[in-house]
């Protein structure tokens, strides 16, 4: 059977790939950032995950206000990175995994989360930045990647708690799968940051910081935090944060299992206008 | 009855609700049509030409033809929708999240690098800083 072995939580600042993309990973204000994601590069060497599961959120790249699909999942065997008005990233192509895909849609769909099936989509920088933080810069991703978007540009978007219970029923949908993959979960986006109005450059630590201590330690009573406290607190678009309660939630403690290992954690401020959070948790 | 809207007291702040969305339809949908390079070179070479096949009201069309970003999202315009003007003009994010701010470019970005705007006076309007 399928297993998760482990969640990976990160931002996906378009900036970070920018600088990536660009040559730029040794500057003076870059090299902190990416410094923070040596282990992870080395980590994922030795984990060779077989699928990801790659929460994220689409930034009106595939998604217009014509559809606003609050879950969707990637059902394709491919998806094009997107050009999002700079031209393309210059990455590999996403190599979907359609069978798993469409086990996770039926199993969860009939758990009474009613996701939107996606056939064709092109994937954007917030799906795009954590493979090239994780992964650096290969010829092609190490492992095929389920893209799955959450809507969190037009309010509301979905609850923390809904979030977290969704991926309760993701762990479920994957652990019934019958290929003995070895699955990641990753949640992405965050951490606090506002790009709007007058209050934009907002950055809150200590929340975040916090926000990271009850990801680990308390994820049920984390995930009832309403969506006020996240605009509030960590800004309009610091919301995004929503998503990787969907990651957490699919970890083995939650049903009964033991309490995840921290293998890294990581915070720095900033990256362009956004707190750059990161976080490894390995189900034991 | 109507809906609560706990989030109308941040300041600086517009939520981007269904409310802000209705209103900005055509406003954003044009933010879109910029993601091809063919609508770009278009709207580079009338601006005003090209804003006048989207069903945008004048003060949205102003509001695009003057840069104002914060206008923009006052007349129901979303930031990431929004951005697709930056990147037809050549700004990068944190040039167009700054020039919303009242601050220089580099006062921004060195408030930045400084570890960002303080939560502190930011959480409520009338809050004391």
């Amino acid at each position: 059977m399928a297993r998760i072995s482990s969640s990976v939580y990160t931002s996906h600042v378009p900036a970070v790939g920018a600088a990536l993309d660009l040559g730029k990973t040794a500057e003076a204000y870059w090299q902190p950032v990416f410094k923070g994601y040596d282990f992870s590069k080395q980590w994922e060497k030795e984990q060779k995950p077989d699928v990801i599961f790659l929460v994220f959120n689409d930034h009106a790249t595939a998604f217009s206000l014509d559809f606003i699909p609050t879950f969707a999942i990637g059902t394709a065997a491919e998806f094009q990175p997107a050009d999002e008005g700079w031209g393309p990233r210059p990455v590999p192509k996403v190599v979907g995994h359609p069978k798993l895909a469409a086990h996770i849609a039926q199993s969860v769909i009939q758990d009474d989360f009613d996701l939107t099936i996606v056939n064709k989509m092109d994937v954007d920088h917030g799906l795009t930045v954590p493979l090239s933080l994780m992964f650096g810069q290969p010829q092609a991703w190490p492992c095929p990647v389920i893209p799955f978007a959450v809507n969190v540009v037009q309010y509301p978007p979905p609850s923390g708690r809904r979030c977290f219970m969704l991926g309760q029923a993701i762990r479920k949908a994957i652990e019934s799968y019958d290929e003995p993959l070895n699955v990641q979960v990753w949640g992405t986006g965050g951490m606090s940051h506002q790009l709007q109005g007058p209050r934009a450059g907002l950055i809150n630590k200590e929340w975040d910081t916090k926000f990271l201590d009850r990801l680990i330690d308390d994820p049920d009573g984390l995930s009832k935090v309403p969506h006020l406290e996240y605009v509030r607190e960590a800004g309009s678009e610091g919301i995004e944060l929503v998503m990787w309660l969907i990651a957490r939630g699919a970890m083995s403690d939650l049903r009964g299992g033991k309490k995840p290992t921290v293998r890294h954690r990581f915070y720095h401020v900033p990256a362009s206008n956004t707190a750059v959070g990161h976080l490894i948790l390995e189900n034991n | 009855m109507s809906l609560d809207k706990p989030y109308t007291d941040i300041p600086g702040t517009t939520i981007f609700d269904a409310d802000m969305s209705r209103q900005g339809y055509h406003l954003n949908q044009f933010c879109m049509s910029l993601m091809k390079a063919e609508n770009r070179a278009r709207f580079k070479a009338n601006e005003r030409a090209y804003l006048d096949e989207w069903p945008m009201s004048e003060e949205q069309k102003q509001a695009v033809l003057a840069r104002d970003l914060n206008r923009c999202i006052q007349l129901g315009g979303n930031i990431y929708f929004l951005a697709k003007i930056g990147a037809t003009d050549g700004k990068s994010f944190q040039q167009m999240a700054g020039s919303m701010t009242g601050m220089t470019e580099e006062q921004y970005r060195d408030m930045m690098v400084k570890g960002g705007r303080s939560i502190e006076g930011n959480r409520t309007t009338g809050e004391k800083k």
